[in-house]
């Protein structure tokens, strides 16, 4: 029954479309919205929208057409559909300048939808805009300004400016708000046009009307980023800013407004925003704003989404503009009530904020590590991603230990995705924390095993220098990968990489016993081991490539598998790939060159470089505690006007054998004859990790503390490097070049009449030099008194000048200050 | 500020555009594909907020949207846009057009495009959200649909007695027109 009379409508409707057809009547828009969606095929659908786009043509070139309208109406629909539609501009220009409503109305829109900026047909529109903004009729001047709004160009901001500020100054709610977001746009296209739009602004903001506050909160918070005049100039109104919001906090019901209990949360969101623009580096309108920041940060609701939106917005705001530090710790414990909400986008929100906030306020983010480290197990991919980038940031010298296990939990089930930047991360964050070698390198191992292969090279590499650089660490790496290349790694073919790389350099160690308990591991055991995983198909060329290399270095450590090594490395003398082919036969040739071959396979010199710890300090040997020493800091901003281009190698070695030795991409940085590569993206933070309030750890390379000054020392005259704000730090040398090294001393002076505390002094020096600082004698200074600070530096090429680029950080009265300079000569090097 | 406004069915059709800055129209439908991409491949147990793609002005951008039965409202914002805020904005957005359409379901966007805009530019204009006060946006809206109403009474005049007949079946046939088997908007909006 149903069935019947759908169908007897639907003739009924197809008899009157072609009666109106017959008539000269276009067809329907919904008529052509039902044949569209009645099309089976693409073919089809596109069969239809070309009849009707050529009926539409058609019906353009009768000018006097009363159809424009509807033909309009399909146009804009076959063009949402993605078919040509711009035949239609001219079309909608007349129809603006219609007198109906209704024409103007369709005109418009087509206009905003169909045009773009570089038509000629902006000029037309713009005289019909003008047109139209002075219309007593408030709708059509609400469809101008909203037009206007869309499509504005800059020469249609400079002709239409000051209609839209006369309509601002009307008392038309309706108006009044429109014109101001037009203003919005206006401003943000051509910014010098702001001077028409600030006087009447400052009225805006006294209106009643929200939607005219929520514009003129838009239209100046824009005006304050372009302008730092025009930011001056409208700090002055935070009073009243404040007064809008605690009127809001404060009203009872308010049904007009009213979102499920809050008022207005959408103003409220603006103000704090503006609050936000307005208060940013400046102490005395932050203080302005402090109580009433407290006030939402207390009192609004969270049980729904728009409450979290205003706190959302209100820790944003106490976050940018450094509010105090109780306020601070309000907002990093209100996103910490965000971690444990039901709602994944709450929780999302306030990752992706303790992630910028972590520097800010470090402690306070601390004390919610473990919610955080529960994210790492939401369901969620876009949360999950959130907190590992939290966790590391998180992750200090105090608390990498249990920090890591919660880390390699995660690793163990990561996407693919996170394996490789997890892999990359975990290796920044052990050398800098690290508590030991051992550890360092036991945690790398897991974090390569758990990772398998989506650890990237870089790591590899790294790994590599790591164990080349710390001799005492050999014995323990060797015998570590040696027992973990034993286990099943064909899955994690960079930790067979590393496992190669160590047992080809160090494998003697592995044969002399470390302690009483540990089982004798023979040459035919560790030969083994190369014979169970170069064969197989599984492993990877580069993977095979190492394992040639260790081998044949092998040979001259290990006596009694001569025979067997040979014939593993002669096994890939006609290998399919040319790499690990060439490497056969060369080291097949090399290993039977009687004493030469001694020297040509012979350990590699130390690796000093890698790309993970170009802004990363050194371990130290012994346990010092520097909480307030700067470590080395060598990176390509802070030295980039100091770079003399003299630096290079300062380990030469035989290019022949460093030339055959390399086994391609993954060792490049294993060589010390390969240059440096740039440090990758991600040491940038900690760079910015450095200089901020992260405990960072001292540097000793080089140090001898035992080290007693002679006596009669020449005094050398000091140089100042920094002088700002009442603080003066002066560099002196108190001893001169002796095996290759000099010391130097920093005094800094405060001459203010306020204490300094958190006193870090940071030097970086060219590429031929090496610094190292020690503690500074107190972190504090009190006005009138000074601390100092030795360091040493190390010269790595002869007869070259140091030059010094110094920074220097402190907090006075609650407030960070930073100041930086240069020294080009010293008194005495 | 917001930069494009897009409402995707289930199965990537188009069903409302609106970009506030200026994109060439096969770059436009590239949007709306990339987009379609991006969203419809999330459960709807993961967050409402998407960074990626390569298609709007680099990368200071998101898309934040919901998924209410068989569309997607998606919004496309830079950095300067409260993510929750813009998802009140879209509940905003949503439970007008359920007034406006009384129990709004696609085929209301598919047949009423033209009136979904309208209804829209009261909303947000220029990128910005203009209004969120439903009653005003409401009283907004039936006040220019009267003068629409009133202008097509006049120009019609010749012909009214003959449409008399013609739109009571017309009012009819709109009711039958809508499809049981769609799930409401409305009945959905609530677990948000």
């Amino acid at each position: 029954m149903a069935t019947a009379v759908e169908l007897a409508i639907e003739k009924i409707d197809e008899y009157k479309s072609k009666i109106g057809r017959t008539l000269g009547t276009p067809m329907r828009l919904r008529d052509l919205i039902r044949q569209v969606r009645a099309a089976r095929t693409m073919a089809e659908e596109r069969a239809v929208v070309d009849r009707e786009s050529a009926n539409i043509r058609e019906s353009f070139r009768d000018d006097d057409s009363p159809w424009k309208c509807r033909n309009i109406a399909k146009l804009l629909y076959i063009h949402m559909l993605g078919y040509p539609a711009h035949f239609g501009q001219m079309e909608c220009m007349k129809l603006v300048a219609h007198p109906r409503f209704t024409d103007k109305r369709i005109g418009y829109l087509g206009a905003m939808l169909l045009l773009d900026e570089r038509s000629e047909v902006h000029m037309l529109v713009t005289n019909s805009l003008k047109n139209d903004l002075t219309c007593s009729t408030q709708f059509v001047s609400g469809l101008a300004l909203c037009t206007l709004g869309s499509i504005c160009s800059a020469e249609m901001c400079r002709d239409l400016a000051n209609e839209v500020e006369k309509i601002i100054k009307q008392n038309n709610a309706y108006l009044k708000k429109k014109a101001a977001l037009c203003a919005f746009r206006i401003v943000r296209k051509v910014p010098e046009l702001m001077e028409v739009f600030i006087p009447c602004t400052r009225s805006l903001l006294g209106e009643k009307n929200h939607g005219v506050l929520m514009g003129a909160t838009t239209l100046v918070t824009e005006m304050c980023e372009k302008s730092p005049d025009v930011l001056n100039h409208f700090k002055k109104l935070v009073p009243n800013l404040v007064r809008i919001l605690k009127n809001l906090l404060m009203s009872g019901y308010s049904p007009e407004h009213d979102v499920t209990g809050i008022s207005d949360p959408f103003l409220q969101v603006k103000i704090l925003r503006l609050l936000r623009v307005l208060g940013k580096d400046d102490v005395r309108v932050t203080e302005e704003m402090n109580d009433i920041l407290a006030q939402v940060a207390t009192n609004t609701e969270t049980a729904k989404n728009v409450g979290n939106a205003i706190l959302y917005e209100t820790v944003l705001t106490i976050m940018e503009i450094k509010s105090e530090s109780g306020l601070r710790i309000l907002a990093v414990n209100i996103l910490g009530r965000f971690l444990l909400n039901t709602d994944k986008n709450i929780r999302y929100v306030a990752l992706n904020t303790l992630l910028k906030t972590v520097h800010v306020d470090y402690q306070a983010v601390q004390r919610h590590r473990n919610v955080v480290v529960e994210c790492l197990k939401d369901p969620d991919i876009s949360i999950r991603k959130r907190a590992m980038e939290l966790c590391f940031a998180l992750m200090n010298r105090t608390n990498i230990a249990i920090m890591t296990k919660e880390v390699l939990i995660f690793l163990e089930t990561a996407d693919a995705e996170f394996k490789s930047e997890c892999a990359s991360r975990m290796y920044i964050a052990t050398e800098r924390y690290s508590p030991n070698h051992e550890w360092h390198l036991d945690t790398m191992i897991t974090v390569l095993r758990l990772a398998g292969k989506y650890v990237p090279d870089e790591v590899v590499s790294c790994m590599i220098q790591m164990i080349s650089a710390n001799e005492q660490l050999q014995s323990y790496a060797v015998s570590q990968l040696y027992h973990a290349a034993q286990k099943d790694a064909i899955n994690a073919q960079p930790l067979l990489q590393v496992a190669f790389w160590t047992i080809g350099e160090f494998g003697d160690l592995l044969l002399q016993p470390t302690d009483v308990d540990s089982t004798p591991i023979s040459e035919n055991d560790v030969v083994g081991v190369f014979e169970s995983v170069l064969p197989s198909a599984l492993t990877s060329l580069w993977t095979k490539c190492y394992g040639v290399t260790a081998l044949a270095k092998l040979g001259t450590r290990f006596q009694s598998t001569g025979d067997r090594i040979g014939a593993l490395v002669r096994m890939n003398q006609a290998h399919i790939q040319l790499e690990l082919q060439q490497r056969s036969v060369e080291f097949n040739v090399i290993l039977n060159l009687g004493d030469l071959r001694d020297g040509l396979l012979e350990r590699m010199p130390v690796i000093t470089h890698n790309s993970l710890n170009a802004a990363a300090p050194s371990m130290i040997d012994e346990e010092v505690s520097a909480e307030s020493g700067a470590p080395v800091v060598t990176n390509g901003d802070l030295l980039g006007d100091l770079n003399l281009g003299g630096g290079g190698s300062t380990n030469p070695s035989n290019d022949y054998s460093s030339d055959l030795l390399g086994v391609g991409v993954g060792s490049g940085a294993a060589s010390a004859q390969a240059p440096p590569p740039p440090p990758p993206p991600t040491s940038n933070s900690n760079i910015l990790d450095i200089f901020g309030d992260t405990p960072s750890s001292n540097a000793a390379g080089g140090f001898d503390f035992g080290m007693a000054a002679p006596a009669k020392e020449p005094t050398y005259q000091p140089v100042i490097a920094i002088n700002k704000g009442g603080i003066e730090v002066q560099l002196q040398v108190i001893e001169t070049w002796k095996n290759e090294k000099a010391r130097l001393r920093m005094t800094a002076y405060n001459y203010t009449p306020r204490t300094l505390s958190n006193y870090n002094f940071f030097a970086a020096v060219t590429k031929t030099f090496e610094i190292a600082l020690e503690p500074a004698s107190s972190p504090n200074i009190d006005p009138n008194e000074h601390t100092t600070q030795f360091m040493t530096i190390t010269r790595k090429a002869p007869n070259t000048t140091a030059r010094m680029r110094t920074k220097i950080s402190y907090i006075v009265d609650g407030t960070e200050q930073v100041g930086e300079g240069v020294v080009n000569e010293f008194p005495g090097l | 500020m917001i930069k494009a406004i897009l409402v995707i069915n289930n199965h990537g059709k188009p069903r409302l555009l609106k970009f506030y800055q200026h994109y060439p129209e096969e770059k436009q439908q590239q949007i709306v594909r990339e987009t379609f991409q991006l969203v419809s491949k999330r459960d709807d147990n993961v967050c409402n907020f998407l960074e990626g793609g390569t298609l709007i002005d680099g990368n200071d951008y998101r898309l934040i949207y919901r998924h209410y039965a068989t569309l997607y409202f998606i919004f496309c914002v830079d950095s300067s846009e409260s993510e929750l805020g813009i998802l009140d904005l879209i509940q905003v957005f949503v439970e007008t057009l359920d007034r406006c359409f009384e129990n709004v379901c696609e085929l209301d966007l598919i047949f009423h495009v033209d009136r979904v805009h309208h209804i829209l530019g009261e909303i947000v204009m220029g990128g910005m959200v203009l209004e969120t006060n439903m009653n005003e946006i409401l009283q907004r809206i039936q006040e220019q649909d009267k003068i629409q109403k009133q202008e097509a009474g006049i120009t019609a005049a010749p012909a009214r007695a003959v449409s008399a007949v013609k739109n009571m079946n017309i009012s009819q046939q709109l009711k039958d027109i809508k499809l049981p088997d769609l799930p409401s908007l409305s009945n959905l909006k609530n677990a948000f």
